[in-house]
């Protein structure tokens, strides 16, 4: 507990302990009133003199001016009457417990889920002549070599240059598995360094470091309020006048309607049941249970390696009707492997030798996964006269003999006849001095957990799954085959992406999501309602483009996201309607004169109790 | 411009009343107040002084409540 928090628990407990002796002394008329003052004034001091400098600087309504008038308006009826002070005491009383409750309760969610994200590192070793030296992560300089001992963070993005180990990267990713790092690999900062000493090259500064990047996408995440956040401003500001016009009519309105009658306008009771009204006019619980409730869904996605960067991108994803899906990355691993070989007049072994050597000397992505599928040493002395044909594909003197690597187009250049492969894939023709060799065919594999993915999305009750690719129709169906998805668009430039997506957004009347793996995509992560990028760890444009980041890059984050979204909007609505709801009967039993002032104010410190429970429910992701 | 500042509002409802008052100011082009992180971030308008704005907005706060703190 603060200070603060402390102070108003003993004033509480003071005054209980007044007003509990107080109903023992037998005094009555002025010395009463005089004496009830004390324990009013020791809970309710703060109140008055808040609700004081409200009206003096017009901001009459507010909960503490409602409270002032309804405890002072009980005061008075009891000194006009039976002299009963209890009731105006005891509101205030469970005003304050009620008040204390709340900030104790909002606290300590607060910290909780901000624990839950705290992958803040507190330093950097550096080392000196005299041994390791603690310094402040903001303060490294770009290059330096830090040293990261088994248990610590990594402070600072980096290259390793001594040690292995392997990396709990939970933190960041949700992901319990560790992974292993060797010299030269990259290394993310965030992460816990589990079994080897380490040391690092930083690469970046902190602020620009994975871990600085994410944190303050995390904490500026509620900034961005939901329209649920909005309604609910709106409403409150609308709510407490009206409730405050409602009062003074219930006041005025019955009794004058009596007295015209010539009926008796009982004063006292309608006068009553106004104040019970202003009570209950506090509409606190709905104010601090729906922020309490986005930020519990936030900080339980981010500990589930999922970062939604504002409530109202939760609200969206709550809403999903549609999601498009790239495939390269997304749903594959997009990397490129040797799946097939067929050769022609020559052993495999050789047609794959001559067609590593041949790309030997280029760094696109087909010619390293020949490489890679190759997997022996490469002596590139024996390439000679390399030459690129853009689009086509590379022509080179192997050991002397003229071999020709690519496409059909390049074969049909070259005026080699070749047996056309149907396989799906990126078809790789090798031609040897004229003479057709045969056939590699490269594909991207695609990701083990991509057809779970698929069907999770379905059960989390979207109704309707897209692929985009800019395959060709045969790879992309093949795929498509495999993972269970029904529509594809293949074939597509990346402006065709951004036009396919506006067409789906037309269509539908929910949310559409589009994910990617944040290269080339920005344009269309930005355009559809959502854009969630995946495998974000260390790719700062993901991050930057994207509504909602996944850490890894599994697909099956995808379906968790929106069941976490559509979880914590089900509680959002929950506390609206639960508060609302009592906060309208309670005003109803009021008026007729069946609730007390002791309903009304258990009904507002009970809504807000449990509705801030509620709220913290929506922290609790882990089986979702 | 934007800038962050730290703040202490006890209750979500303040919360909101604070953003409210500090929209209200002279010089604020819009203002956010996050009752969960206990931060106000304040986008300034064209050729604003902030240090002189953040100052107008704690005045016109601390009218709303005055248990309420900027630290600038």
């Amino acid at each position: 507990m603060t200070r603060k928090q402390k102070k108003t628990l003993r004033r509480i407990l003071i005054s209980a302990g007044l007003m509990v002796l107080l109903a023992f002394l037998p005094v009555t008329g002025w010395l009463r009133f005089g004496l009830y003052l004390i324990p009013y004034l020791i809970i309710g001091h703060d109140i008055l003199r808040k609700a004081a400098l409200g009206v003096k600087n017009r901001q009459v309504f507010d909960e503490n001016f409602l409270m002032a008038v309804a405890t002072l308006g009980a005061i008075a009826l009891g000194l006009a009457g039976d002299g009963d002070y209890t009731e105006a005491i005891a509101v205030m009383l469970f005003y304050q417990i009620g008040e204390l409750f709340q900030s104790y309760a909002v606290g300590r969610s607060r910290k909780n889920i901000s624990q839950l994200m705290d992958i803040r590192p507190d330093y950097a070793n550096i080392e000196t002549a005299e041994g390791l030296e603690q310094v402040d992560p903001e303060e490294v300089a770009v290059g330096t070599v830090i040293v990261i001992r088994p248990g610590e963070k990594v402070p600072i993005d980096g290259l390793v240059v001594e040690g292995s180990s392997s990396l709990d990267t939970a933190a960041l990713t949700g992901e319990s598995l560790p992974r292993d790092v060797a010299p030269g690999q990259a290394v993310i900062s965030g992460c816990i360094n589990l079994t080897g000493l380490l040391k690092i090259q930083t690469t970046k500064a902190f602020e620009e470091s994975t871990v600085a990047k994410i944190l303050d996408l995390v904490e500026n995440a509620s900034s961005r309020k939901s329209r649920s956040e909005q309604f609910i401003s709106r409403f409150a500001r609308v709510y407490t006048p009206v409730v405050c016009y409602a009062a003074l009519a219930l006041a005025l309105l019955p009794p004058l309607t009596l007295l015209v009658l010539g009926a008796n306008p009982n004063w006292g009771e309608w006068v009553y049941r106004a104040l019970t009204f202003l009570v209950i006019s506090c509409p606190c619980a709905l104010v601090v249970s729906i922020p309490l409730s986005f930020f519990g869904g936030i900080g339980g996605a981010s500990s589930a390696g999922i970062l939604v960067k504002g409530s109202n991108y939760l609200e969206a994803l709550a809403k999903t009707e549609v999601v498009v899906l790239d495939k390269t990355g997304t749903l594959t691993r997009g990397t490129f492997q040797v799946t097939a070989i067929h050769p022609e007049g020559l052993t495999q072994d050789r047609l794959l030798e001559y067609a590593a050597l041949a790309e030997s000397g280029s760094s696109h992505p087909i010619s390293r996964s020949l490489r890679s599928a190759w997997g022996r040493d490469l002596d590139r002395s024996r390439v000679t006269e390399i030459r690129e044909h853009s689009g086509r594909g590379i022509t080179a003197l192997v050991d002397g003999i003229p071999v020709a690597v690519g496409n059909q187009k390049l074969m049909e250049e070259q005026g080699v006849s070749c047996t056309p492969c149907t396989q799906a894939g990126t078809l790789v023709y090798l031609a040897m001095d004229g003479v057709y060799g045969g056939c590699i065919v490269i594909s991207d594999l695609v990701k083990p957990q991509a057809r779970e993915a698929i069907s999770a999305l379905a059960r989390a009750g979207v109704r309707r799954t897209v692929m985009l690719t800019g395959d060709s129709e045969a790879a992309a169906q093949t795929v498509a085959e495999t993972l269970g998805i029904r529509e594809v668009r293949s074939q597509l430039l990346p402006g065709d992406k951004v036009s396919q997506v506006e067409a789906i957004l037309a269509e539908t009347a929910g949310k559409v999501a589009f994910v990617g793996d944040g290269i080339n995509d920005a344009p269309v992560l930005s355009r559809a309602d959502i854009g969630i990028a995946m495998g974000a760890l260390g790719s700062d444009a993901a991050i930057e483009a994207a509504d909602v980041v996944l850490m890894d890059d599994d697909p099956r984050k995808v379906a968790q996201a929106i069941r976490i979204a559509r979880k914590c909007m089900a509680i959002v609505y929950q506390n609206i309607l639960f508060a609302i709801g009592v906060k309208g009967i309670c005003l109803i039993l009021g008026a007729l004169g069946l609730a007390n002032m002791w309903l009304a104010i258990f009904a507002d410190v009970g809504v807000m109790v449990l509705a801030v429970l509620n709220a913290v429910r929506a922290l609790f992701v882990k089986n979702l | 411009m934007k800038k962050t500042y730290q703040i202490e509002v006890d209750c979500a409802n303040c919360a909101n009343k604070m953003e409210a008052a500090a929209n209200k100011t002279q010089g604020v082009k819009e203002a956010v107040v996050n009752f969960m992180t206990q931060k106000m971030v304040v986008e300034f308008g064209e050729g604003q002084d902030p240090a002189a704005v953040m100052k107008t907005v704690r005045k016109n706060c601390k009218k709303v409540d005055d248990d309420f703190e900027i630290f600038l």
